[in-house]
């Protein structure tokens, strides 16, 4: 009898267990969605800081174009590799550069710079604004009349919206550079071929949806990057994990939005 | 006009989670008084002034400014009641990415829209007040010591003249003799300004010379609320024991051993 209550009694815990991690997770999805909604009310209702956005711009984009280029380079030279070898065994490498600028511009490209983008921008965002957090800075914007969405998120965001597509139209031609590298290179492509199949095959629609998924990867990283600073607690060390909360939780988040935009774009 | 209470609180009550951090603060500030709210780590007291500042919001209860009900004040309103008041933080608060002057000026260039130059010939101003000279107003909050970043930060709070200044732990982390001479910054330019001052310290050296009138936070409530000069004859022995500083008393420490 008593065994019966025991076996009862843990499996209740076990189920009280996951209640608590779904209300968890719950609230935490609630929270995130009444935040975003007020960093987008302020996005839409006038002032904006400019200056701020530009700032951000420059500090967001600019100073992203190095390690942007550089994963896009060998992103699309280990594409080009890997699709000739498969492409190989059908006797159907002449389809390398098509295939090549397919999937740079329409995956690659905006994925690994959205993902290249969590790492440096959420992060960023996430370190300087938690630290605003837990030093009262926020509070203090708050008591200088100055509402700190406006100061701090809506700048962010915005910059971010605006500089993610230009940074993954670098990285796409970037890209296909790669591929073209080693297309012509080790691959024995010519030149003029490789490119004119490239451009030939190509449609303004391909490039297009890779941007618009830039756009909406950039609102996530900008948005998880101040919601975790935003939430910040403790110290030092709360901090820290509201800079890893940003980077995992944006990384997460461009991955299955890239899927659902994927499958929205391209399901006719 | 001057008989309605500069802030009144009224009732208030704060949880965060299950724990309830305010359980009922009544307390009446006159115009052009200088109170302060002492009372022991965790007992509530910075809650109280955020509550006052629309940073926290209040779960019961009512908080007047000026007569006006602020309780649960937001966009433009929240905005217009809040130039009213200037805030010293306790570790400062200076914003790290901006100069000393800027700093100072923020209130009046992103609150009011001042002119930069004029905003930083203001800002100068002020400094000068809290005893700095102008050579610093180009450097960051980084380059200065405890103690003048205090300074900043109590010409920061002024800068905008505001009618409330409040203080959070104003002597907090400096030596002695800063904790002084911040202390008679404090006295001196909430009396030159005439504006009505609210600190919460733990601190009873500082309390004494800043006060008009001394408030005891304890457990969410007020226990004792008198004039400064007579603290030490309150009567209540948890004041008593608060500023003996004495572990034996009615106050028991929530330490685990």
């Amino acid at each position: 009898m008593s065994a019966n209550e025991n076996i009862l009694s843990s499996n209740w815990n076990i189920f009280a267990a996951i209640g608590r991690v779904v209300l968890a997770f719950l609230a935490g999805t609630g929270r995130l969605a009444v935040f975003a909604g007020i960093a987008i009310s302020h996005i839409v209702r006038p002032p904006i800081y400019w200056q701020l956005v530009l700032h951000q711009m420059l500090r967001i984009g600019y100073f992203s174009l190095p390690v942007v280029g550089l994963t896009a380079f060998f992103t699309g030279a280990v594409l080009c590799l890997q699709i000739y070898i498969g492409g190989n065994r059908y006797g159907a490498e002449a389809f390398v550069p098509q295939i090549v600028v397919l999937g740079i511009t329409r995956e690659l490209g905006p994925v690994i710079a959205g993902l290249m983008m969590a790492g440096r921008v959420s992060a960023a965002i996430a370190a300087e604004i938690g630290t605003m957090r837990v030093t009262e800075q926020i509070d203090a914007l708050t008591t200088l009349a100055t509402n700190p969405f406006k100061y701090l998120v809506v700048p962010r965001i915005v910059a971010a919206v605006v500089t993610l597509p230009i940074l993954v139209a670098v990285a796409d031609s970037i890209g296909v550079f790669g591929g073209y590298i080693v297309g012509t290179r080790s691959l024995g492509f010519n030149g003029a071929v490789y490119i004119n199949n490239t451009m030939n095959f190509v449609t303004a629609g391909d490039v297009r949806s890779g941007l618009i998924k830039a756009s909406v990867f950039g609102f996530i990283i900008a948005l998880m990057g101040c919601y975790s600073g935003f939430h910040s607690k403790g110290g030092a060390q709360g901090v820290g994990a509201a800079t890893t909360q940003a980077v995992v939780s944006a990384s997460i988040l461009i991955l299955a939005a890239n899927y659902l935009m994927t499958s929205f774009f391209f399901s006719e | 006009m001057n008989d309605t209470p500069h802030i009144q609180l009224k009732g208030v009550k704060k949880r965060f989670g299950s724990k309830l951090v305010l359980d009922g603060v009544d307390l009446t500030i006159r115009r052009g008084e200088s109170v302060v709210i002492i009372g022991g780590s965790g007992t509530g007291k910075s809650v109280t002034l955020k509550c006052v500042l629309g940073i926290l919001r209040a779960d019961e209860g009512s908080i007047h400014v000026a007569g006006e009900d602020v309780t649960r004040a937001s966009g433009s309103k929240r905005d217009a009641y809040l130039r009213k008041f200037g805030m010293l933080f306790q570790g400062g608060a200076l914003f790290d990415s901006l100069s000393i002057w800027e700093n100072v000026a923020f209130g009046l260039i992103q609150g009011r829209g001042l002119p930069r130059k004029q905003a930083r010939e203001t800002a100068i101003e002020k400094l000068a007040m809290v005893g700095l000279s102008a050579d610093i107003a180009n450097l960051s909050p980084a380059e200065l010591s405890g103690g003048m970043q205090k300074r900043v930060g109590l010409a920061r709070a002024i800068a905008a003249n505001p009618e409330i200044l409040f203080f959070d732990e104003p002597t907090t982390g400096l030596d002695p003799i800063m904790a002084d001479v911040i202390n008679k910054l404090i006295a001196s330019t909430v009396r030159d300004l005439g504006v009505t001052a609210v600190s919460i310290t733990h601190d009873m050296v500082s309390a004494r010379r800043i006060s008009s009138r001394i408030a005891m936070l304890y457990k969410g409530r007020i226990i004792w609320d008198g004039p400064t000069d007579s603290i030490d004859n309150s009567g209540n022995p948890y004041v008593d024991q608060f500023i003996r500083g004495s572990a034996e008393g009615p106050i028991r420490m929530e330490v685990r051993s």
